[in-house]
């Protein structure tokens, strides 16, 4: 039990290794000792001069899109491990999923309603 | 020989050795492939297309990968001075070490993976979900206009798709009973493949599988993020050198990773006609990444709210009623026996 964690840690260990081992190497390879350019070091914009910052707010329709996410991400942790006992309780956690389910496809119907998917 | 047997059975049960040596031989090998993937991808859509794609560098051009990678790690270190730079800097070898770290519950031999978790499946659909994390940080960090678009639809795409992927995976692993995966290889033993037992189910659950792998890989056609023709690279526009080959590696390697998960999942793993093995896992991992690549250069992309619409009204309902079926099939057909 323990083992296998111990296990995973090591290997979590050995992918940074590889990771960061190539990053290593071409901090070593890489060249070095160019001189500072302001245009080079331009933010990319097709070529033209940068207009302005990046760091803006922005449309919040990713934000309602985040929102429904959290809706079925939470549905998705219930389901797991429901999806693991079906065998002890059979039909009727079937039914009561179907339940819990059809309550969350309201919201689900209400956000397509009201357009939270369509942009204009 | 059976000394060497001994000692590989020695390290097999020691914990910590076991994720040292399992973990530098998958890696490597896992490396290599996505290297190779590379080399095939641009030999393949050149047959594709009529041209006969890299030719100079050893047979059929294989050498060219490694010129390449030695090319990058001579490029210099360029960071745009309006950029977050820590942050910046700090983000590409963290997608490689994510991706990388979900193969430690990857078996790809019956003997099972460096970890063999008991929620082996969601350990690595967690784990590779991670990937929104440094995706984001590079896109807001970059400071620039195509890298905020391009993080912005990765990170809706990447988040939204998540949930078909997950409850695709859930159905083969109702019908096994099983998060772990080498539990839900057994159960497909007998050429009981979830993709075609019990009919109907498994099979479409693993096209919604693979279509949201596609998308959490960012690939076409769901590779809006990163759509070249119009937002330049996305969320990769500022970087370059060896910054970038870490989200290029990490790419490949996602992609194997999760054909490699859809075989486990929906096509028996290393369970096949003759004697099982590594030798069937890879060969349907890797006919997986192939199909992959072939769909890439053969469809056009989707509009980003049609990428999501499609997501949220389509894949969404029907991976739920999936799961119910899945679920309707265990309960009456008492497993799979």
């Amino acid at each position: 039990m323990h083992d296998t964690w111990i296990a995973a840690l090591v290997f979590f260990a050995v992918a940074a290794l590889f990771a960061w081992g190539i990053m290593l190497a071409w901090a070593l390879l890489r060249v070095r000792g160019r001189r500072a350019d302001p245009a080079r070091d331009a933010t990319y914009e097709c070529g033209e001069e940068p207009d302005g910052s990046a760091w803006i707010r922005f449309h919040p329709r990713y934000y309602v899109v985040a929102l429904i996410f959290v809706l079925f991400d939470v549905e998705t942790i219930f389901l797991l491990p429901w999806a693991l006992n079906l065998d002890d309780f059979g039909l009727v956690a079937l039914v009561e999923m179907c339940l819990f389910l059809g309550i969350l496809l309201l919201g689900w119907l209400y956000a397509l309603k009201k357009g939270a998917l369509r942009w204009q | 020989m059976s000394r060497v047997l001994d000692a590989l059975r020695m390290i097999w049960e020691i914990g910590w050795l076991r994720g040292l040596v399992v973990g530098f031989v998958t890696l490597t090998v896992v490396m290599l492939i996505a290297a190779f993937t590379i080399w095939f991808e641009r030999k393949w859509s050149g047959r594709m297309q009529n041209r006969p794609g890299p030719t100079e560098r050893g047979y059929g051009g294989w050498l060219q990968i490694f010129a390449d990678f030695f090319k990058l790690l001579q490029k210099e270190n360029l960071t745009p001075t309006a950029t977050d730079r820590r942050l910046f800097d700090f983000v590409p070898p963290i997608v490689v070490f994510v991706v990388l770290s979900s193969l430690a519950v990857v078996p790809y031999v019956p003997q099972g993976p460096a970890a063999d978790a008991s929620v082996g499946v969601l350990l690595a659909l967690a784990i590779s979900s991670l990937m929104v994390f440094p995706v984001w940080a590079a896109g807001w960090s970059s400071n620039n206009k195509w890298a905020l678009l391009g993080a912005m639809r990765a990170v809706a795409q990447s988040i939204s798709y998540e949930i078909p992927l997950v409850l695709s995976a859930l159905v083969p692993v109702i019908l096994a009973g099983s998060f772990r995966l080498t539990e839900i290889v057994g159960a497909q033993a007998d050429w009981h493949w979830f993709a075609f037992w019990p009919p109907g189910p498994g099979l479409a659950a693993f096209v919604l599988f693979y279509l949201s792998s596609l998308a959490e890989a960012n690939r076409i056609p769901f590779d809006i993020p990163e759509a070249e023709s119009e937002l330049v690279a996305g969320a990769t526009t500022e970087y370059g050198g060896m910054k970038f080959g870490m989200f290029y590696l990490g790419e490949y390697v996602h992609t194997f990773v999760a054909s490699s998960l859809a075989a486990l999942l929906f096509f028996g793993g290393w369970e096949g006609p003759g004697p099982d093995g590594l030798h069937w896992m890879l060969a349907k991992a890797l006919i997986l990444t192939a199909s992959v690549i072939h769909v890439r250069w053969t469809l056009v992309r989707y509009r980003s709210d049609q990428l999501l619409r499609l997501c949220w009204t389509y894949f969404v309902p029907a991976a739920l009623v999936l799961v119910f079926a899945a679920g309707l099939w265990r309960i009456l057909a008492g497993g799979l026996a």
